[in-house]
């Protein structure tokens, strides 16, 4: 007999059942999930052959040196006759992000095979929270495509069980999220580079600060919106970590995922956030900021919020978030620890229904409990393009959204509902309704979803029945 | 007597009796057939940018690279009033000042001071001073004080609905779609199906109903490229439908990308022509209805003055709002105008907000719409009343 948490340890805190998973689960739910944290988290071999960011980089600095801006180079009105970036540059710069969608393609849907294969779905769900918590997105074609995969690998994988702090530093030291949100080219006004600038050819350099990353740090990563913080905190965060960059020659040695310090771009002085000040003039000002911010109570609480709001419901409740809280508190920010205590509560346990899936999880659930072999590349990030849910594509660096309000509306339910119907038509034979609505939903089922389920003229309508259940579309 | 498409569901008890409605139905007489169209573009868009005060003496100065050339010069402004003057690349709205049908209100915002996007928008869109101060939209608590009866009035373009249009009544909705349509009796047994989940049901009856009133108007449209967001599509469709005669009235689209952090130039030059091209759309496909229409564009909030260093802008407060359509007094700048320099900015670095957003709202509702102005203030925008109505600025007909 397949119980209620059985149910909701699959969908809930995992990707969805795959066939037969369910009864593995069985009489042992929380167990089966804290199983799966392990503070070793070694990248899964989908992912390990994709490109590195070393390679993106290489590629991305040796296209700009070959004339193509880019983006981040916008001109100016007034120097915009100037006729700048020559045909074979732009040429090479389109050649070039032919080269990188590609990659970008082939990133996002091993990352998402991933996530269907995945027999650590909780793990595999932490990746993904932790991903849309530090959101990097080619929404606007900001960032080169394939660097997104690569920087969920380099700095979320490692430490979904680990340390908040390791988890916040990586993110904030990694190319993608520093092109992202703009950090890479910041600079204090008084730094030398911004007094003494280098370059003869007469282009007008950019020179001073750029408050973009602070300003999310604090807001989106860290403490939270109402966490206690000023405009002054966001400017003087924002000098404190002027400077890092990646790539480029001499300034102090690489570090990890081709970051560097660049302390000509630094700018120099004391500078005070929340209260501290800041004034070695090196890189540790922004790690020691960072140390800070991760085991500032603000952040405690805009963590535990999000978390349970994830795994609870929409409207999290008090008690809950107090709890997570104070184990995040009192751990420092351990996630192996936060995680089991989210599994721990009881309030994650009350109501099967109480979330609704993303179209991202939609598309992975389905996947994983149709046993139909690999899905087809082109089709599935179609489908995800049309759920309105493509993989680093969110409107803005808060992510996606978390509560049903902003997925389950007339059309996007509708478009969920097309999906469905045609998945159903286009399935090979061996997908037995019964034997999908047992693997699935069938332990909470309604009676009208057994009902009509069972009375459905054909087995692909029975099938596209279940999958756009209410059962199915919640977790 | 008239028969509504509720009291039809009701008898017949099966919802794909909507999807097959005759056309010929009686519905109610249209409660207005003004028109209010609001286009939000999210991200905090440079309104310096948009409409330059060339003239003032600072401009140049603290603008510096930003700063548009003086109308006439290579890359100069369009001139609107001899002081302030549209970017050139706002190829769509220079003609509609001129002809009297673009009004802008700059260095306005709505109450709220923070500088944080999420906060900013859900202000603008909740219509109350506080962000998360209430659940429901002010353009959908608005639509309760229409009288539509059956008409669903109001009508939310692109895949999600906005906060805005988030409330107690519904709307119609619209979305571009490249994927098959599920068969009418299929729907039907979903239907039952949701009857154990509230939430699906609704959605599902909101999306059956949106459907048909979409028939015949907005069909194919968006298959060829669905996964384009593009304002022109929505705009196409928002046009579309509400020109019907017992279509929607009040719509709302939305637009994301305008938070140009880095290489302001190229970003905006791509946003102002998608912004030109929805525009463009929106009014050729009103058609007679635009002379009864009238288009608010807004953003959470401007932009620093000055540049920052990676030749863009910061989060900043006063922005502006384009007011465009038939039944506008167009052709003006209204509104106060705090002037660049050091000391009249906004905690030193943004344009003042000496304008408020809702000031305008209210005006369209009241003027345009014929709302109540006491149901307004304390339905619609509470706690208000020092956001005071502008007089001049709706056609009367």
């Amino acid at each position: 007999m397949i119980s209620k948490d059985a149910f909701i340890a699959a969908n809930r805190f995992g990707l969805g059942p795959l066939p037969l998973e369910l009864g593995v689960i069985g009489k042992n739910p929380r167990g089966w999930l804290k199983r799966q944290i392990s503070v070793e988290q070694k990248t899964p071999s989908l992912l390990q052959n994709l490109p590195k960011v070393s390679e993106i980089m290489q590629t991305y600095v040796r296209n700009r040196q070959m004339g193509n801006r880019g983006q981040n180079r916008g001109q100016g009105n007034r120097q915009s006759g100037g006729g700048q970036g020559s045909g074979g540059g732009r040429r090479s710069g389109n050649s070039f992000r032919q080269q990188q969608g590609q990659n970008y393609v082939d990133s996002v849907y091993s990352r998402t095979l991933n996530m269907i294969q995945t027999p650590a779905p909780f793990a595999e769900h932490m990746v993904k929270f932790w991903s849309n918590h530090f959101t990097v997105s080619n929404a606007s074609r900001k960032i080169v495509g394939p660097i997104a995969v690569a920087y969920e690998t380099d700095t979320i994988r490692p430490h979904i069980f680990g340390n908040f702090e390791d988890m916040l530093i990586a993110v904030a030291q990694h190319p993608t999220m520093l092109i992202y949100l703009d950090n890479h080219i910041s600079m204090g006004e008084k730094s030398q580079m911004a007094l003494n600038p280098r370059g003869g050819d007469g282009r007008a350099r950019a020179r001073g600060l750029n408050e973009n990353l602070a300003r999310e740090i604090l807001e989106l990563h860290t403490l939270g919106v109402n966490g206690g913080y000023t405009q002054t905190d966001v400017r003087e965060f924002a000098k404190i970590i002027t400077g890092w960059s990646f790539g480029g020659r001499g300034g102090g040695p690489e570090g990890p995922n081709g970051f560097r310090f660049k302390r000509w771009f630094h700018e120099p002085g004391p500078k005070t956030l929340l209260g501290r000040t800041y004034d070695s003039g090196t890189v540790n000002d922004g790690l020691d900021a960072l140390k800070f911010l991760a085991h500032h109570p603000s952040t405690a609480k805009f963590v535990a919020t999000k978390l349970v709001r994830h795994f609870v419901a929409d409207d999290p409740p008090a008690a809950a978030i107090k709890k997570i809280e104070r184990v995040f508190t009192e751990s420092k920010g351990n996630l192996a620890k936060v995680s089991a205590a989210l599994i721990d509560l009881e309030e994650a346990w009350q109501s099967p229904f109480s979330k609704t899936k993303t179209p991202y999880e939609l598309v992975l659930s389905t996947y994983r409990a149709l046993d139909i072999g690999e899905p087809d590349k082109r089709g599935i990030l179609q489908t995800l393009s049309e759920l309105q849910q493509f993989p680093f594509k969110a409107s803005s660096p808060a992510g996606w959204p978390d509560v049903a309000k902003e997925w389950l509306n007339p059309e996007t339910l509708m478009r969920r509902i097309e999906w469905t119907r045609a998945l159903a038509a286009k399935l090979p034979r061996s997908v037995k309704p019964e034997e999908l609505f047992a693997d699935t939903i069938g332990a909470v089922a309604s009676k009208q979803t057994k009902f009509w389920v069972k009375a459905a003229p054909s087995a692909e309508e029975a099938i596209a029945l279940i999958l756009a259940s209410p059962e199915f579309q919640r977790r | 007597m008239k028969i509504s498409r509720r009291d039809l569901l009701k008898t017949a008890g099966s919802a794909s009796v909507l999807a097959s409605a005759s056309p010929g139905l009686v519905f109610a007489a249209a409660p207005t057939n003004k028109r209010f169209v609001t286009i939000i573009l999210r991200g905090g868009m440079d309104a310096l940018t948009a409409v330059a005060p060339y003239a003032d003496p600072n401009y140049a100065r603290l603008r510096s690279f930003l700063s548009l050339g003086k109308p006439g010069e290579t890359n100069g402004a369009i001139d609107l009033n001899g002081y302030f003057g549209l970017d050139p690349r706002l190829t769509a709205l220079a003609p509609l000042y001129k002809k009297g049908e673009l009004a802008i209100l700059h260095a306005a915002t709505t109450n709220y001071r923070g500088r944080s996007h999420f906060d900013g928008q859900n202000v603008l869109e909740n219509g109350t001073p506080k962000p998360y101060g209430v659940d429901s939209g002010w353009l959908n608590r608005s639509l309760a004080l229409m009288n539509a009866g059956e008409q669903r009035i109001g009508l939310s373009v692109g895949h999600a609905v906005p906060l805005m249009m988030r409330g107690k009544t519904d709307v119609q909705t619209w979305a571009p779609s490249a994927l098959p349509k599920a068969e009418g009796d299929f729907l039907d047994r979903l239907m039952r199906v949701y009857e154990s989940d509230p939430v699906f049901e609704h959605a599902l009856k909101q999306a059956m109903k949106s459907a048909a009133l979409s028939a015949g108007v907005t069909d194919g449209m968006g298959k060829v490229n669905a996964r384009s967001t593009s304002l022109k599509i929505m705009a196409e469709a928002a046009g579309k439908l509400l020109t019907k005669s017992n279509g929607p009235r009040v719509a709302v689209i939305e637009s994301g990308g305008w938070d140009t952090h880095a290489g302001q130039h190229l970003l905006l030059t791509n946003k102002l022509k998608e912004l030109n091209e929805g525009l463009e759309a929106l009014q050729q496909h009103l058609g007679e209805a635009w002379r009864e229409t009238v288009i608010v564009v807004v953003s959470e909030f401007g932009r620093t003055v000055a540049a920052n260093g990676t030749r863009g802008t910061d989060h900043g407060t006063g922005g502006l709002a384009f007011i465009l359509g038939g039944s506008v007094k167009g052709g003006q700048i209204i509104g106060k105008w705090p002037g660049l320099d050091e000391k009249h900015q906004f905690q030193g670095r943004d344009l003042a907000p000496v304008n408020d957003y809702r000031s305008l709202f209210k005006t369209v509702l009241h003027e345009h719409l014929g709302l109540d102005e006491g149901k307004i203030e304390d339905a619609i925008f509470p706690d208000s009343r020092t956001a005071q109505m502008f007089s001049g600025l709706i056609r009367k007909v």
